[in-house]
């Protein structure tokens, strides 16, 4: 929470400590499936409020994850991978963070609004309270299962992309949201399996500690069966196609055998090869979601110059 | 007449004053362009008016449709008069 108060700040925090609040890594997914979720929508957008929207749906991003830092300053301050974020390190404090996380929060709605759609706003901010409310103030250290509920939050840019376009939601962008919701469980899972992390420190309920790492391997199997179902779904809706298909067949046979092998594995065989399985499963699903998101993007292209690979 | 450093915090400050003054242009430019295809996107140059905050029930879209069908009717009368 923010009662760690930052008596260290000992230089002036410059914009790059503010940008770094906005978790830049995190924004460029979140840019890349909206725009998707945009250009493949069967309705036109102009190209400067498609730019604008794309940007506040950026902000919006942005914003949640400063209010993020701001509300997990403390243990922050104790994960190594997160002690030099830009509130535990001291360049910029708690308040500040606060601020700037609401200030952008309620500028990116309505300007999403003003530039689009009520419905694409209301998504927007549906998705920052999501994020800084019901994951990170709540579900974030109550429950092992943070991640699943978690990654609703980073679910929503193609549906609100969608809306954007729309004004309105329908199958494809809900198999859309569905795609990257069941995906992101097992390629945490995956990344928690190699990774030697401190969240035990923090207080912070990962399946690793609570479940044990076995029932992590259960998991990450059982989740990426139905992400296949979900993957295929969309091929055959009006967004999909044969190249698609393709493209989503191999790229599940992939991740697929990679889940079954990190299933079929002891953390004996795990600690004897340095977790070669679960690092190279890890690898295979960043290819995958580009991989379905990038075949989306191709169809939408063929559709609109009316190019049929049949 | 140029400007004189009257503290050291001007120096200091000097990125983060550039990085908000550049945001503020861009978010002029963001506001300005919006107006532009906002406007030019109207296909009925009457509802340029919607856009000086003043009320206007005859710009609804009821009021429209019914003025359209009124102009519709009327010249259906005048033809049946011919």
């Amino acid at each position: 929470m923010t009662d760690v108060t930052n008596h260290s700040q000992t230089s002036e925090a410059q914009m790059g400590d503010y940008f770094a609040l906005m978790k830049p890594r995190v924004m460029q997914l979140v840019v890349f499936t909206a725009l998707v979720g945009l250009l493949v929508a069967p309705v036109g957008v102009n190209p400067f409020i498609g730019f604008v929207a794309i940007l506040c749906i950026a902000v919006g991003a942005g914003a949640s994850g400063a209010l993020n830092m701001w509300w997990d300053a403390d243990i922050d301050a104790i994960m190594k991978r997160t002690v030099k974020r830009p509130i535990p390190s001291g360049a910029v404090q708690p308040g500040e963070a606060l601020g700037i996380g609401m200030t952008l929060s309620v500028f990116s709605v309505v300007l999403l609004f003003l530039a689009t759609n009520a419905l694409a706003a209301g998504l927007l901010a549906f998705t920052i309270f999501f994020y800084a409310v019901i994951y990170s103030m709540w579900l974030k250290r109550s429950t092992p299962q943070n991640i699943v509920i978690g990654g609703a939050a980073g679910s929503f840019p193609p549906m609100i992309g969608w809306a954007v376009a729309t004004g309105g939601v329908s199958v494809e962008s809900i198999l859309m949201f569905a795609l990257i919701f069941m995906w992101t469980p097992p390629h945490f899972w995956a990344l928690a399996l190699f990774v030697k992390s401190d969240y035990g420190d923090a207080g912070v309920p990962m399946l690793t500690e609570t479940h044990g790492r076995k029932a992590t391997r259960n998991h990450i199997l059982a989740y990426c069966v139905p992400l296949v179902l979900v993957a295929l779904g969309l091929g055959v809706t009006s967004i999909g196609g044969p190249i698609y298909l393709v493209v989503a067949v191999l790229l599940n046979l992939w991740f697929l055998k990679g889940c079954y092998d990190i299933w079929c594995r002891t953390d004996a065989d795990s600690e004897a090869d340095d977790h070669a399985v679960e690092k190279h499963t890890f690898k295979v699903s960043l290819f995958y979601l580009f991989g379905h998101f990038v075949a989306l993007l191709v169809e939408a292209l063929m559709r609109a110059n009316d190019w049929n690979v049949w | 007449m140029a400007f004189k450093v009257e503290h050291e915090i001007h120096q200091r400050r000097k990125g983060r004053n550039s990085g908000v003054g550049l945001l503020l242009i861009g978010l002029v430019g963001i506001v300005f362009g919006l107006t532009v295809v906002k406007v030019l996107g109207l296909t009925d140059v009457r509802q340029m008016e919607r856009f000086d905050h003043v009320a206007r029930p005859q710009l609804e879209p009821g009021a429209l449709e019914a003025a359209e069908q009124r102009a519709a009717d009327l010249a259906a009368a005048s033809e049946a008069g011919e």
